[in-house]
């Protein structure tokens, strides 16, 4: 299906208007990861299950309370994959067998942080891939071990404080690209998505429910606490991820890489830098423009790749 | 019921087939492999009506296993070794769970050093993990073990998975004529599986395995799992009843060979013990009263049990085919900690650490361990843990260890290796 002829949400207005998810939750104000959860969530719906890998999310269902309408199983940080696997295989077995009628039959959805798709859950996933299991797999990433204060993580881009990184050059690494490791095992849809831009969300999501085998997106997920911003910046701070050209939000779907938001005009990193307290040391007590270029040459490279 | 020349993997993946196992992931590694290969032509062949699916690791194995348990279908899983200890952060995970299945654990010596050869440190190590343990001694036993786990693990009263252990090499390589029941009584007495609400639906959505926040709660959970695993010591005396009845064979939780009238009794677990029984006729022959016990059920431990059989002894030798670093065998340890204090109880409890590594245990060491033991018997002192080994083994030991001087001296004065 192409989203301009077949997809439901053409502008802000055919969004869901009441979430699913339930409210109240110890996520902490502003979570980022959480608002691409609960615009995700309103088109997965309740006829699912979440298996949860160790990360912040894993505290949404705390004894006796849950958020979810839907089924969830926390499985460890390395295997959730294997989760999705084991129930998904169950759910078929049953519906083979006769045991379970189809309506009884939910999705079966990943729901990880970054830390665990970056690093430790990276080899469960490829198999999980490689086998073409039929789910969803759904990375808040916050660029960090954030469940844990913030440490550096493989998905921390380059010249980021973290409380691993707290030298005047932040993280030294570079994001790892995720989208191009899950890309390269040709799963049925890989996507790359932001809270703060819902309509491009809610078409990804819309895209992967309507396709069979492995779907993967990645949401990036401004994180107060760890970006160290006030979590009312949450949504510009997302805005600019994607308006600097920091966070392109893109697709794969059979064997093609799409771009599906291109900022024309992109903004100066440094828009998206200066609001984070994670960046500081790139403006004070000197700024470091050779750093603050490097990041920029980065963005400027993979657009510009992309022109050719 | 037919009568067959099985391996122990062979009767392992029997048993899985006339348990009617719904779905079975996993992992290559030895020397349990063959009973996946198994398994898996009998699913490719069109005769089993199973789902078998190749994860990427043992970790993973035991996640996808207890997920599908929690979704309420029967599932299968075996591994060794290695693998039982790569999975091992989940074995304590899904314990919890409380989702039934059998896994079983082909005994296997761990790195370092490698070797393929077994002992029991790799089933030791689930000892806390919640799963329930049971251990066979031959490969007739471990076909009607893996029909019973399914029952133990499945009985309301547990809800837990359930380890059935047999020794590499010595059980898993070795044809043995099994009983095999047909398929009809088999899947009588293991039934269907009911798994009431441990499953996932569309129509009664659940939140398994969430989090809890403070000590309270935690514990309460982790005691149910405690006492569930306890249920066991009562279901499997009536199951190994049941069983008994139906199939003719007898699965005591702790098989006693000649300990009536025994002053002296030796402990030991799986395979091993064969040699150990066949050590106590000799023995007997020469007049000592020695006898024997093997617990099949190591979890849960049954203690009180022990403590009957052991009432009134006069000495114990606990021979165990596993290392504590720094402490001994683990055997040992449990059995301390279930006799102590009890009027009952045996006054000497000696502890030898034998067979590791696939390490044989003579005839003439038994005899040393039933001397040393009726030793300290008269003389109303235990003497420390002794670690089994012979004046002929350490000898070969030099000679492997002159061939790697002479080896690396070679090198060193070719020049290939800088000498510091």
């Amino acid at each position: 299906m192409t989203e301009k002829t077949v997809s439901i949400y053409r502008s802000m207005k055919d969004l869901p208007s009441t979430h699913l998810l339930g409210t109240g939750t110890p996520m902490c104000a502003g979570c980022g990861g959480l608002e691409a959860l609960n615009q995700l969530y309103d088109i997965i719906g309740d006829k699912s299950v979440f298996v949860n890998a160790a990360g912040c999310m894993t505290l949404l269902s705390v004894y006796p309370f849950t958020p979810f309408r839907g089924s969830w199983l926390y499985t460890s940080m390395a295997s959730a994959p294997a989760g999705a696997q084991g129930v998904r295989d169950a759910l078929d077995i049953l519906m083979q067998k006769q045991r379970m009628n189809a309506a009884e039959d939910m999705q079966v959805v990943v729901l990880t942080g970054d830390g665990s798709a970056y690093g430790m859950g990276l080899s469960a996933t490829s198999g999980a891939i490689e086998r073409d299991l039929d789910f969803l797999y759904i990375c808040y990433d916050n660029e960090g071990y954030g469940n844990t204060g913030q440490q550096f993580s493989a998905a921390t881009p380059h010249g980021a404080k973290t409380s691993t990184s707290t030298g005047p050059r932040g993280y030294p690494g570079f994001k790892k690209d995720l989208f191009a490791i899950w890309a390269a095992h040709k799963p049925a849809y890989v996507a790359t998505v932001v809270g703060a831009e819902p309509v491009d969300l809610a078409r990804k999501i819309e895209k992967a429910m309507s396709l069979k085998g492995p779907r993967m997106l990645i949401a990036l997920s401004p994180c107060p606490t760890g970006w160290e911003y006030d979590p009312r910046e949450t949504v510009s701070i997302g805005k600019l991820a994607v308006k600097t050209g920091i966070w392109p939000l893109k697709e794969y779907i059979d064997g093609q890489v799409v771009h599906t938001k291109v900022p024309r005009e992109r903004k100066p990193v440094e828009d998206y830098l200066m609001l984070q307290g994670r960046y500081r040391h790139l403006f004070e007590p000197q700024r470091n423009d050779e750093l603050i270029a490097d990041i920029q040459a980065r963005v400027d490279r993979y657009w510009n790749k992309l022109d050719q | 019921m037919t009568r067959k020349l099985l391996t122990g993997n062979g009767a392992a993946a029997l048993g899985a087939r006339l348990a009617a196992t719904d779905y079975i992931p996993a992992f290559p590694i030895t020397p349990q492999t063959e009973i996946i290969e198994t398994l898996s032509g009998w699913i490719d062949r069109g005769e089993m009506d199973a789902r078998m699916v190749t994860m990427e690791s043992e970790h993973s194995m035991v996640t996808a296993a207890a997920a599908a348990a929690a979704s309420g279908i029967r599932v299968f899983s075996a591994t060794s070794s290695q693998g039982l200890l790569y999975g091992m952060e989940m074995l304590y995970t899904v314990s919890g769970w409380r989702a039934p299945f059998v896994l079983v654990n082909v005994s296997r010596g761990l790195a370092s050093p490698i070797t393929l050869e077994p002992d029991h440190n790799d089933i030791m190590s689930a000892r806390d993990s919640g799963f329930l343990q049971l251990h066979c001694a031959t490969c007739q036993e471990v076909l009607d073990s893996t029909l019973m786990a399914f029952r133990l693990a499945e009985d309301e009263r547990i809800r837990l998975p359930v380890i059935v252990n047999m020794d590499g090499f010595y059980l898993s390589f070795t044809r043995e004529p099994v009983e095999v029941p047909d398929l009809e009584t088999a899947q009588m007495f293991v039934g269907e599986y009911d798994c009431e609400n441990i499953r996932f639906r569309a129509s009664a959505p659940v939140s398994q395995a969430v989090a809890v926040l403070g000590g309270a709660p935690y514990s309460y959970f982790r005691y149910e799992t405690h006492l569930a695993a306890q249920n066991g010591l009562a279901v499997y005396e009536q199951l190994s009843v049941e069983f008994a009845a139906q199939f003719g064979r007898e699965y005591p939780a702790i098989e006693a060979y000649q300990c009536d009238d025994a002053d002296i009794v030796f402990v030991m677990l799986g395979s091993f013990a064969t040699k150990a029984q066949a050590a106590v006729d000799q023995l007997r022959k020469a007049g000592n009263k020695v006898g024997l016990l093997r617990p099949r059920l190591f979890r849960p431990f049954p203690a009180e049990l022990f403590r009957r059989l052991l009432a009134g002894k006069a000495g114990v030798a606990v021979i165990d085919q596993n290392i504590s670093m720094g402490m001994g065998g683990v055997l040992h340890s449990e059995l301390a900690a279930a006799l102590y204090g009890h009027p009952q109880a045996p006054p000497q409890l000696l502890s030898f650490i034998g067979g590791l590594g696939g390490r044989d245990i003579s005839l003439e060491e038994f005899f040393e361990i039933a001397e040393v033991t009726r030793n300290a018997v008269a003389q109303k002192q235990t003497p420390p843990p002794r670690l089994l080994y012979t004046e002929q083994e350490l000898r070969e030991m030099r000679k492997l260890q002159a061939v790697a001087r002479v080896e690396r001296d070679e090198l060193n004065n070719s020049g290939a290796v800088k000498n510091d």
